[in-house]
This record gives structure tokens, sequence and C-alpha cells, in this order.
């Protein structure tokens, strides 16, 4: 789906969308070797890796953080990188976190002030999901060869079962752990500096103890799991429904949105499903146990909104369709940043 | 609690419980009527994104053809329109347009293209911040002024008010309801109905659709834009064709009145004039387009300036332009699906037709909102 | 482009009224509006400009139009239900 005559990156291709996983399968995947036997590789293009490890896996992941604004409503780019790799070891089901690493790479010229800001933020974070920077890296690059800092954080962890982004089944039911926007709406308005009235916030936090509850209450009957980060919750449907040939009905309405968000949304003519989330899961569950699964999200401080908001099906295979409450229409899978309609 | 209130009345307008029950009376009437199609016109950007976004194409009874037509001000820019823009920015002036005019391609180039080669463009959105960027600077400042008349108010009162020396404005704006004339009277049109802006008549008032409903014989009813508003205002017009009853029905009397906005207006045809010309894919709108009237001769951009546009015109223009369909498009004739070029070689990252590029234009709704709004399950 | 959004009216200086659209404030000027305009007041706002003051019983009186138009359309049916019953069939609409 990339096209050939792309000789030069664009920024799309690093927005989680279509065009960014054509480049990866492109210029990466279909070169290196594959993971050679039972596991979760880079062929999956999954939240993270799994590789078996005597009766268990070994579940791995990495991300880079080039967020801007560093510091925002919410959080700040320490939060996040932490937040970040510990929920995509946990869509994968490993909720216990052996190990982090923390790569910086520092702009000459950065305050030394913020980057103990960041660090305490990356600690604190780190004791809610109890994980551990274990070894990282530091480079300090020129003035202007890089912008402000970007981190990268790796994760271990070990899983009894591997929970991946492909199973969901015709019949099946997807849960959303809360409300939807929030992380990016709060970015977004700072980052265009405006001044909304109503303090939007991230919701960027660590989930896997959210998860762990969930997983423990649910066991099998969970079957998929995806953290709906860039591109939004749309974004995180269309690929869920890609990799398991499924059609997904999501009804809008059931979404849940904070008035707040919602409001700004509106006003900014963006649409909150394509916008990202931090703290956030979005959980594929047998039917019969989705009650359970709620009731155990709900119980959680970072779940109480968690609500059913889709179905699959095998109409409409790999498509999501929008029940907007007053008709229906395809749900495209977002490309790019989206812009506000800045009035 | 002030932003409660006002949510919580503009929800009102979005309940889905009511928008079933209007979409079951749209199916009632087609039934009354009894046959198909029912062919039906809208003129705006804004109705086509609350269709489109809603899905409201999903539930129109299978009789109900809901067309839009040319309501996308920057789709119906033409060419050389575009080309006085790109001209004037190519040879060192510095142009503020309102972004989705930036893209939109000319006979060889768009605004985009030229700023790409060095050109100043800044994108505005309102005419107001292209005036403040004239007061901070010394250069002169070309606000490229596209937009049906709704828009065209705003420029007319920011000249009112008083504008520096180095500003000058290059009108394009354009003027419904003569497009409206032209579309009752093509050979191939069967609209029985329009649906009028209820932005677009908060200034012009509804009375201005007497005339026309009365030359054509079509029932008109001004909608205002949340999903009830368009089904309530589908719903009149489906009785008003059923009743035979030309006439013009106000189905948005929250900000529409038979008079409008006179102050408004007079600030309008103070500065503007309408003129005939064409409109993209139209060919002449007789008064379609607005100009600055003779005594604005000292902001008038085209008199300020020597616009040379023969430098542009000898690049051929892309080969598949030729089978960009948005004329018909525009024109209520076909429909985004029906061109070769939709939703494969043109998309929102590369558009060939106008149509794609702004965010009012048929294409780039229909491809932002899922390519096919008529799905039926 | 920000086209015909509604919002409140918080404070006016001069032609410059400052206006909350759910929540947010923005600077909207008020040379075209053809009404008296006060804090408190919805005005319809477009690229900038209020053209439009927005009595707030309006908002009634369309959503009661609405109920009216389905109110008229169902007494209409229930005498097309009488005629059709004697005929036969069902009137049953097609959901959606």
């Amino acid at each position: 789906m990339a096209e050939p005559g792309d000789a030069k990156i664009a920024l799309k291709h690093g927005a989680g969308g279509r065009a960014m996983r054509a480049l990866i399968k492109d210029l990466f995947v279909d070169h290196f070797d594959g993971i050679g036997g039972p596991g979760i590789g880079l062929a999956a293009m999954d939240d993270g890796a799994a590789i078996p490890l005597g009766d268990q896996w070994l579940v791995v992941t990495t991300d880079s953080h080039v967020i801007s604004p560093i510091f925002f409503p919410g959080g700040d780019i320490g939060r996040l990188a932490v937040s970040g790799t510990v929920n995509d070891l946990a869509m994968m089901g490993a909720t216990e976190v052996l190990a982090l690493t923390c790569s910086v790479i520092v702009e000459e010229g950065f305050s030394r002030a913020d980057l103990e800001r960041i660090r305490d933020s990356i600690h604190e974070t780190c004791r809610t999901a109890c994980a551990r920077i274990v070894t990282g890296d530091t480079k300090v690059m020129g003035r202007g060869e890089i912008d402000g800092l970007v981190l990268n954080t790796t994760g271990i962890a070990l899983a009894s079962r591997v929970v991946p982004d492909s199973g969901l089944r015709p019949g099946d039911v997807v849960i959303l752990s809360g409300t939807a926007g929030d992380h990016g709406m709060a970015v977004m308005a700072r980052r265009h500096e405006l001044a909304l009235d109503h303090g939007l916030r991230s919701d960027v936090a660590p989930l896997n103890a959210m998860i762990r509850g969930v997983l423990a209450a649910a066991g099998d009957a969970v079957v998929a799991m995806k953290d709906p980060t860039r591109g939004g919750v749309a974004s995180a449907l269309c690929e869920m429904a890609q990799k398991a040939g499924v059609g997904i009905t999501l009804d809008g309405p059931s979404v849940p949105i904070k008035a707040g968000i919602r409001a700004a949304a509106e006003l900014l003519g963006i649409d909150p499903l394509i916008v990202a989330n931090e703290g956030k899961a979005l959980i594929g569950v047998r039917p019969e146990s989705a009650a359970r699964v709620l009731a155990a999200l709900r119980g959680h401080p970072l779940g109480r909104d968690a609500a059913v908001i889709a179905t699959c099906t095998s109409e409409r295979p790999k498509q999501v369709i929008l029940e907007t409450g007053f008709g229906r229409r395809l749900l495209q899978e977002p490309e790019g940043e989206p812009l506000p309609r800045i009035c | 609690m002030a932003e409660g209130g006002s949510q919580e009345r503009a929800l009102e307008f979005r309940d889905p419980r009511k928008g079933r029950e209007l979409v079951g009376l749209l199916t009632r009437l087609c039934a009354e009527i009894g046959r198909a199609p029912i062919s039906v016109m809208h003129v705006c950007g804004s109705h086509e994104q609350a269709i489109a976004r809603f899905g409201l194409r999903a539930s129109f009874p299978e009789p109900l053809d809901v067309i839009m037509g040319p309501g996308c001000p920057v789709c119906v820019t033409d060419m050389p329109e575009v080309d006085e823009a790109v001209a004037l920015a190519l040879s060192g002036v510095r142009v503020a347009t309102y972004g989705d005019m930036l893209r939109v391609p000319g006979t060889a180039k768009s605004l985009a293209d030229a700023k790409a080669e060095g050109a100043r463009v800044d994108v505005v959105y309102s005419v107001g911040q292209a005036v403040d960027l004239a007061r901070r600077t010394n250069e002169e400042i070309v606000f490229f002024a596209s937009g049906f008349e709704t828009t065209a108010v705003a420029t007319a009162a920011a000249l009112l008010a008083g504008t520096p020396a180095n500003f000058s404005v290059l009108a394009a704006h354009k003027y419904i309801p003569p497009v409206m004339e032209i579309v009752a009277e093509m050979p191939d049109t069967r609209i029985e109905g329009f649906l009028a802006a209820g932005h677009a008549a908060a200034i012009t008032g509804w009375g201005v659709f007497e005339q026309f409903v009365e030359r054509h014989q079509i029932p008109v009813v001004v909608a205002g834009f949340e999903p009830l508003d368009i089904l309530a205002g589908l719903a009149c017009l489906l009785e008003l064709i059923r009743d035979r009853r030309p006439t013009v029905v106000n189905a948005f009397p929250r900000c529409v009145t038979r008079e409008g906005n006179r102050r408004a207006q007079e600030a309008l045809w103070r500065v503007f004039r309408p003129i005939g010309g064409r409109w993209r894919g139209i060919a002449h709108v007789p008064n379609g387009n607005l100009r600055l009237r003779d005594e604005w001769a000292h902001v008038d951009a085209r008199r300020r300036f020597k616009i040379d546009l023969a430098g542009l015109w000898s690049y051929a223009p892309p080969r598949l332009t030729a089978e960009c369909i948005c004329g018909d498009i525009m024109a209520g004739l076909a429909s985004p699906s029906d061109c070769p070029l939709f939703g494969g070689k043109c998309v929102p990252d590369k558009p060939v037709g106008a149509c794609m590029v702004s965010s009012e234009g048929t294409c780039r709704i229909w491809h932002e909102y899922g390519g096919r709004p008529d799905l039926r399950v | 482009m920000c086209l015909g959004v509604p919002g409140k009216v918080l404070a006016i200086d001069g032609m410059v009224a400052t206006v909350d659209f759910f929540g947010v404030s923005r600077s909207v000027r008020l040379d075209v509006i053809d009404e008296p305009v006060t804090a408190g007041d919805y005005v319809l706002n477009h690229v900038g400009y209020a053209i439009r003051k927005i009595p707030a019983q309006e908002v009634d009186a369309t959503l009661a139009l609405y109920d009216e138009l389905l109110r008229e359309a169902e007494r209409e049916d229930l005498m097309a239900a009488d005629v059709r019953g004697e005929i036969g069939g069902d009137p049953t609409d097609k959901d959606g």
C-alpha cells in the first residue's frame, strides 16, 4: 500500500495509520528474519513481541517518545514514556513488569531543571506501575540537531498467556475502559495555545494493575486487547478488525466522552474517536464474560467509565461501521495528525 | 453552568429517538408521494458535512435522493481566480487566504505550490487576522477573499471599519441564490425541491427565495445544521412536494426571518456588487460573483497590482484534470463514486479537483467519512 | 473556516464581544448584528462576526416545531391506518 513513489519519508509515515504500517512492512518487516517458531514477532506488528521462555512467554516492547509540548496538562514526556511501554506490555497480557530501560537523547541547551522534573515524573510513574528502570543510555546532540528531547523506553515482562490484538471473533464485544479523546485534545489545545476554560487533561497513566484485575476476572474470555494511542479508538478498531478478519460495529452514542472534550472537539472540528488516548484500553471479550470485565474495570479508579462500545460480526469483514444514532457510515482509518479547525 | 446550558440545548438537536421518528416520517412521506427517485438538492458544504458525519444517507428512505449541489465556495472558485492569487504571490506580494484555498489547483499551480516555491502565503481563519497582519508589517498584504455571501459580510464589515493602507482585497466571493436558478433550469435536472442553508439565510432572509419559488414552482425549505434540523427540513420539503405546494418554508426560525439581517445586507451591498462570472464546473452564473464597488477601488487588489497571468498559462494543465468530473459533481449530476479518480488517484493527500481539496467539497467529505455514504444494511 | 457556531455572550467592549462556545472563549465582532446584544444573549458567529442574535425561546420553538411535525404525521397516519385496515396490508416502515 505504500506508494513506490515515496522516495522521501513524510510525516504521515509516523502517524500510526495505514501509511505507517505499510512503511514498516515494506521497509523493515519484509527484510528481517521472522521470529522462527512460536510467538509473536515483528510481522504481527502487535503492541509488543512474545517469545517462548519455558512454560511462559517473555514479552518485549519498545517505544520512542517525541511529544511536543514536553509538558502538558495531566502529564509530561516522562510519564508518557513509562506509561506507554507499561501499557503495551499490559495489552499483550503481561502485567508484571520485569524491567524497563530508558534512553535519553537531549538537545544541547535543554534545561537541567526540566530534565529533573521529567526524571521525577518517570520515577513516580514507575512506582505506580511497580516497574524499575534498570539500564539506559544518554546522548547529547547539538543545538538544532534534535527538537528538545527524545525518550525511548523498552520493557520486558513475563506472561503465562499472551493476548494478541488479532483475536476477535464474530459475536465478541469490545469494551473501552474509559473516556475517549482526553490525551490528544489536551495536547492539541496546549500545542496550538488554545485557551480552553475547561482545563482539558491528558489521561496518561499506567494500566497494568487495572488489566491484571480484568485478566483475573475473565481469563481466556479476554481474546484481544489494544490501547488506542495514535489514531485513537478509530485506528485501533480498524486494525483489530483487519487483523482478525471480522466486521466491527461501533456504537457512537455508547462511547464515553467527557463533556469538556466533546465541547472542545465540536469547536475545533475534530472527532474524539481519532484522537490519541494514553490511559485507556480496548478489550475484546466473549459476550458472556462482558459483565465480569466491566465490573473489574469499574472497580478500578482508571476504569470507572468503562463501557461496551462495539460488537463483532461476520458481515463486512475487516471493516468498521459507525452507528451514529441517526444513521451509519464506514469508519475510515485516520491518516495523519488531526488539524484543528481553529476559529 | 453556562457551558452546560448551551451544550444541553445543542444536544437536544441530536436526540436519536427524535431522529428515528423523523426518519420514519420521511419514509411515510416518500410512500405517499409514490414514485422514485425523489431528488432534492442542498447547496451548502456544511449540510453535506453533517449528512456525511452522521451517516444520514444510510437512513434516508430508498426513494429519497439528497444531492449536493454547488455549495462549496472554494470548489466553485474558477481557475483564473485562483491564478490571480497565485500570480500575485509569485510576483512577491504577500497573500493571506483561508486554509481551504491553499491547495486548490489553478490552471498550473495552487497557492501551496507557490508557497513551496518561496512565495509568501499566510493561512488565516478570519479577515480580521489578515487585517491584523497588515497592521503589524509594512509590506503589502492581499486578502484572497473567498466564500459565499455570509463570509463576504465579514469582509465588508472589516473594510467598513477601516483597514491600513497596505491592505487590499482580491475579491472572489460568490453569491448562492443565482446558482439555484441555473441548476433549476438545467435540462438534465429533476430537482423537485431545495434545502437552503440556514446561516446564509440568517443574513439574506428567506424572502430571497420567494421569486425563485414563483418562477420555478419548486419548494424551498430553509434548514439548520444539526441532524434533527436536516431531517425535519427534509420532512417539510417532502410534504410540500407531496402536496404540490411550491412555497418557501422556514424550518430554522431560531436564526432566520423573512427579512434577514438588514444591517449585514447593507454592509454587504455597500462594499460589493454582483457580477456574472464563471463558476468552476458551472460555466456562467449571472450575478453569481461579488466584486468590490468602484468606491472601494483603493483597496481592490485587482486595481492596485498588475496581475500577470500569461506567465502562468504557459504551463500545460496536468493530464489528470481531463478525467476530473468535479463540474458534474458540483452541478449535482454525478456523485464522487461515479468518478474514476475518486479514492484512487484523487485523494485528500494528492487532490486532482477542487472538490477533494476543500473541507466543504463533496469528494473530500465523502472520502473522509467512508467514501460510501449510502451505506445501507 | 469557522462557520455558523452559536455561543453565549459573556462581556462586551465596544464593537467586540467575548463569547463562550461550549466553554471556549473567543472574541467576536458586533459590526453587523442587527439587534442590541447584552451579556447572556446567544449569538450565531460566522468567521469572527456575530450575524444573528438567537432568542432563547427559539430553541424551544424549533423543537416544538419538530414535535408538531411528528404529531401531525401521526394523526394523518392514524386515519390512513383505518383505511388501510379495511383494505388489508401493513404500513410498517422499513427501519433506517
